[in-house]
């Protein structure tokens, strides 16, 4: 029983990785089977957001404290992946910003948003 | 002037020829005056590195390294001194047959035609003077796409496939086997020089060096040994000067030059003739002239007979090298000189009637000799060096190599040589026979009589060379010989 | 003032394109432009010129942080090269390009077009010079992100599909190399190239090590376009303005290259990869794929700028069967690959631009019978044609020589015939061109012609020169690529 409990105890520890590993999933499926570009963006997100999660979990040092240097502790949590995050975060919302923008302009061109009637009035 | 720089001369005469051909496009005399100035300097300084050569000299030298191991060198031996001479006298020779032709038939296009002709010849001569594979090859190269525009040159639909096919199938087998060889080659060898004695030795194997020469023979594509030989038929679209020199004399004799230089100082004939894996080459030779005649005892246009001679004639000399004994190759470096006169008179005679009789299918040519004798008489004496009938100089080859065969007792060239004679007697002497003997039986519309006479004085010069090379063959055997037994 | 070379030429870059998004006048923008480009090509060459004296590299630690803590920007020879290509290419296409983006790009957009060029310049010349995994992903998206903007700007609507598209491929695969990064980071603990692949010693075979490199590369080559990831660069390249086509097509691929390369050789090391991962069996795989995929679509395109990208699809192709042959003459076939193709490339995208330019539009069928009407830009196609096709003397033979030289040392007699087959495809697709310009008349009614803008021939035939130059001496190219590969194939510390 106890060895099924530590087992169980283990993998739920890692509950933070079965998540990234959904979003992954989730965030590619979309990108790749919705033919609505704004969806396509959204799943986009979705992917880039896993990364977060990836790149924060393992910054939590156990029995860390928040890193600001004090006499009393000795052991902080790893600022480095949240700075990392923000700069990621930002390339993302870079990224959505454009991809928006496109769409944007995509849409007084063609008409539609549906990638599916863009390659049919331009590529049949 | 040192050797050194007679080379770079002889290679930069024509690259310069191009530049005042192109200034003086408007003024078509003094734009042909040009290019026969160029080629007559140009035979001169063939001609005063000769006797050098024969003495057993090897001027040399070396432009350059473009990649490591790979080097842009040349150096004259024997058989490129042969080649040489005679493109560079047959370009004359062929100027002044083009300017007739030309202007004969209002072709369009004359400045860019004498160009290509130009960049052909010096290709050619890169080729002759090669120092090593890598050189040889970016000459090679050169050719099959300097000749390329000249092929299809009438710019209609029939010139743009047989251009494709040309250039499709010579770039085909220069690029997927003859690359690869060299960079065998220079794998298993370290380098790509020509040396006398070969630089291959037997310690790679029989499957390699077999394998190595099905690459080689194939990939040099321009000796058209079957079945990479479709390109010469495809190319007789090309206007008759082109065929003339390009076909006859500078393109195909490119391929077997290469072909024997390659037998002789990259294998060497002891590796040769030792390696059993090498016998192929023979073989393939073999029935590439029996076939070639085969097809081109039915060919009625005369230009595709004629074209399909040419490819049985070459793989005389293919046959002839691979014997890979001293005389044999003898035999081979003879026979080169003397097909290129007998076939390029054949090809001006062709041209000749075709431009002043518009007849190209050699039913219509029954009576012709009489209204075109000088036409017909070339015509004749080029047949018989094809057959090998003294006093042409065909006999000449073929006596080396049926000399050679009898003294290596080899019985598959004895019977080659016996039935591709007969077969030549079969598709030639019906010709002068039709020409001469029969009646016209067709009156052509408009009374005609020989060509232009630029025409006319081009295939009598070579006619006449053919008949004086029996008498005074001084040169090509001493060159010959130099080069079998070095 | 040396010392600080290597910020100097992301840094001018950047403070340029902030100046131009404030200018905003095309005639400023653009001379600003061409002087920052020019500078950072000279930047480039001094540091050659420094690193060939001495062996090794230079270091320089942004912001005073020292390395492995900070970032660090490190030139060695293989970057400088990059760094090299990258400046150069960026100088020719604006000398070459100021009346063809008056012509293709609104006028209101025209200040911002350099500034978006300038911010790609700065993002492409950090990814050569940066030494740190995530500054590395941040320079990727900076140019990104302008390349889209660049191609989106495009006079056919389908330019915005296909900058959307490239967007969206594009972000994915910066997002698995990210994933790469942190699952590397996680268990190095440093994001300092070489001190990662110094760590990575003991672990290289545990899963998460593993999964990072497969991540990484996946990322890579989906920026890289490496066949089955090549899907957005058609039509990026095709619909794209003309000067931007030029541009990315000699380096946005090249760099992701470098890159590549780069984490396979210094931070995974020669040793793991070609003996205890799948990573050249499936390189050689998809290389041959994309060289024969790529060739045999490229035949059939009937628009000349979509034709020569599925031939750079190819061509990249050639380039990471250098990796795949995993022997030193492979990989020096590729890398000087790179190089040579960015030349050819960019030439003939240059001469296309000026045919485009001159008749307004990119269709192989209209192009009937300009071999007479515009002799200088055919004949410079030609000789471009010439060396795609590998004729000695050419840049392109350099590396195809290499990569059989390669070959046969492993003894793939094969893969040789296979190099050489793929190079007559070249000749089909090149020639159909040829064909058409000289060998038809124009048609009745069609536009006057005349040669492009005396700019635009003239780069091109510069870059139609240095094709041949670089073919007969490759002493620049070869030495600094033979050293590069010295570099890559050390044995890590």
């Amino acid at each position: 029983m106890t060895d099924l409990l530590n087992q169980l105890n283990e993998n739920l520890g890692h509950v933070n990785h079965w998540i990234t590993i959904f979003l992954i999933l989730a965030g590619l499926y979309i990108v790749v089977a919705k033919s609505n570009m704004i969806k396509k963006l959204v799943g986009l997100s979705i992917f880039q957001t896993s990364v977060y999660l990836l790149y924060i979990s393992p910054s939590k040092i156990v029995g860390g404290t928040v890193p600001i240097i004090s006499e009393d502790y000795a052991v902080y949590s790893n600022p480095l992946p949240h700075v990392l995050i923000l700069t990621a975060i930002v390339v993302g919302v870079a990224t959505l910003a454009l991809g928006l923008a496109i769409v944007v302009r995509i849409n007084e061109a063609y008409g539609t948003i549906e990638e599916d009637d863009i390659y049919a009035q331009d590529w049949d | 002037m040192s050797s050194g720089l007679l080379i770079v001369a002889a290679l930069l005469l024509p690259t310069i020829a191009v530049l005042f051909i192109v200034s003086s496009t408007r003024r078509p005399n003094l734009r042909e005056a040009f290019t026969l100035l160029f080629a007559s300097v140009l035979f001169v300084v063939v001609c005063t590195m000769v006797p050098s050569v024969i003495d057993g000299d090897r001027p040399s030298i070396v432009l350059g390294e473009v990649m490591s191991g790979l080097i842009v060198a040349f150096e004259v031996e024997p058989l490129g001194m042969l080649f040489a001479l005679i493109a560079s006298s047959l370009w004359i020779i062929s100027s002044v047959y083009s300017i007739g032709y030309m202007r004969g038939n209002n072709e369009p296009r004359h400045t860019s035609f004498f160009v290509c002709f130009a960049i052909s010849i010096g290709s050619t001569m890169g080729i002759a003077f090669a120092g090593n594979l890598f050189t040889l090859f970016l000459f090679y190269e050169v050719l099959t796409l300097s000749t390329y525009p000249l092929v299809a040159h009438k710019g209609n639909d029939e010139a743009r496939a047989g251009g494709r096919m040309y250039l499709g199938i010579l770039l085909f087998t220069s690029v997927v086997f003859l690359l690869p060889a060299l960079v065998i080659t220079y794998s298993i060898t370290g380098t790509l020089d020509f040396q006398l004695g070969g630089t291959i030795d037997t310690d790679n194997g029989p499957f390699l060096i077999g394998m190595l020469s099905v690459l080689f023979i194939y990939g040099i594509g321009k000796a058209a040994i079957m079945p990479a030989h479709k390109w010469l038929p495809a190319a007789m679209v090309a206007p008759a000067p082109v065929s003339a020199l390009l076909h006859a004399v500078a393109v195909v004799k490119a391929g077997v030059f290469s072909v024997v230089k390659v037998i002789v100082y990259v294998f060497g004939i002891d590796v040769f003739n030792l390696v059993s894996s090498t016998d192929w080459v023979s073989y393939a030779a073999g029935f590439t002239v029996l076939a070639a005649s085969v097809i081109a005892l039915r060919q009625g246009n005369l230009k595709r007979r004629l074209a399909y001679s040419t490819v049985s004639q070459l793989s005389y000399v293919v046959l002839a090298a691979a014997m890979a004994t001293p005389l044999a190759i003898m035999g081979a470096a003879l026979h080169i000189a003397s097909h290129a006169f007998g076939k390029i008179t054949l090809f001006f005679a062709a041209g000749s009637i075709y431009t002043a009789a518009h007849k190209t299918e050699i039913c219509q040519l029954n009576g012709i000799g009489w209204r075109m004798p000088i036409t017909m008489i070339a015509f004749s004496i080029g047949a018989l060096s094809m057959i090998g009938v003294p006093p042409t100089v065909g006999f000449l080859g073929k006596w080396y190599i049926l000399s050679a065969a009898i003294t290596a007792t080899d019985y598959f060239v004895l019977f080659v040589i016996f039935c591709s004679t007969l077969l030549n007697t079969g598709y030639f002497i019906p010709i002068i026979y039709n020409a001469f003997m029969r009646a016209e039986d067709v009156i052509p519309e408009h009374d005609h009589g020989e060509a232009p006479w630029p025409v006319v004085l081009a295939l009598s010069v070579t006619a006449s060379a053919s008949l004086a090379l029996f008498f005074f063959p001084d040169v090509p055997l001493a060159l010959a010989k130099q080069l079998a037994w070095g | 003032m040396f010392e600080q070379y290597p910020v100097i030429v992301v840094m001018w870059p950047l403070v340029a394109a902030a100046l131009c998004a404030v200018v905003r006048r095309e005639r400023w923008c653009w001379i600003l432009a061409l002087s920052v480009s020019f500078i950072s090509l000279v930047g480039a060459i001094t540091m050659l010129g420094y690193l060939d004296g001495e062996a090794g590299f230079i270091s320089y630690a942004l912001g005073g942080w020292r390395p492995p803590y900070g970032i660090e920007y490190r030139v060695d020879t293989l970057a400088v090269y990059i760094l090299i290509l990258v400046s150069f290419l960026a100088t020719g296409v604006l000398l070459y390009g100021r009346q063809s983006v008056k012509a293709e790009i609104p006028a209101n957009l025209q200040g911002w077009y350099y500034c978006m060029y300038l911010l790609c310049l700065c993002g492409l010349m950090g990814i050569a010079i940066t030494g740190d995994a995530f500054n590395a992903f941040v320079f990727m998206e900076i140019a990104s992100l302008s390349m889209y903007v660049l191609i989106g700007l495009g006079r056919d609507r389908k330019a915005l599909a296909a900058a959307y598209q490239y967007l969206i491929m594009g972000t994915v695969g910066a997002t698995m190399y990210v994933i790469g990064v942190g699952l590397l980071y996680t268990i190095t603990g440093t994001l300092n190239l070489v001190d990662m692949g110094e760590r990575l010693n003991p672990i290289m075979d545990t899963p998460a090590a593993l999964a990072g490199m497969a991540f990484i590369i996946v990322g890579l080559s989906l920026k890289l376009a490496l066949f089955p990831m090549h899907l957005w660069l058609p039509n990026a390249y095709a619909f794209a303005p003309s000067v931007t086509t030029v541009f990315i097509s000699a380096t946005g691929t090249k760099v992701s290259i470098y890159l590549l390369l780069r984490y396979l050789y210094s931070v995974f090391g020669f040793d793991f990869i070609v003996n205890h991962s799948p990573v050249p069996s499936v390189m050689l795989v998809l290389s041959l794929l994309a060289i024969f995929v790529g060739s045999l679509t490229a035949i059939f395109q009937e628009n000349v700028k979509r034709m020569l990208a599925y031939s750079s699809v190819a061509q990249i192709g050639y380039i990471t069967l250098g990796i795949a042959l995993a022997n030193g003459a492979g990989l020096l076939g590729g890398l000087v690959h790179v190089f040579n193709h960015a030349l050819m490339k960019g030439a003939l995208f240059m001469l296309v631009g000026g045919i485009a330019f001159q008749i307004g539009t990119v269709r192989i069928e209209d192009m009937a019978g300009i071999g007479r009407k515009m002799p200088l830009t055919m004949l410079g196609f030609v000789i471009g044609s010439l060396c795609m096709l590998g004729v000695p003397g050419t840049v392109g033979f350099v590396g195809k020589w290499y990569l059989a030289v390669g070959a046969i040392q492993n003894g793939w007699w094969w893969l040789v015939a296979l190099i050489m087959l793929s190079s007559l495809l070249v000749l089909v697709y090149m020639g159909r061109v040829v064909e058409i310009a000289y060998f038809r008349e124009r048609p009745q009614g069609a536009v006057a012609l005349s040669e492009p803008p005396k700019a635009m021939v003239v780069t091109s035939w510069v870059f139609i020169f240095a094709c041949i130059y670089f073919g007969i001496d490759t002493s620049f190219t070869l030495d600094t690529a033979e050293s590069a590969v010295e570099i890559l194939l050390a044995p890590k510390p």
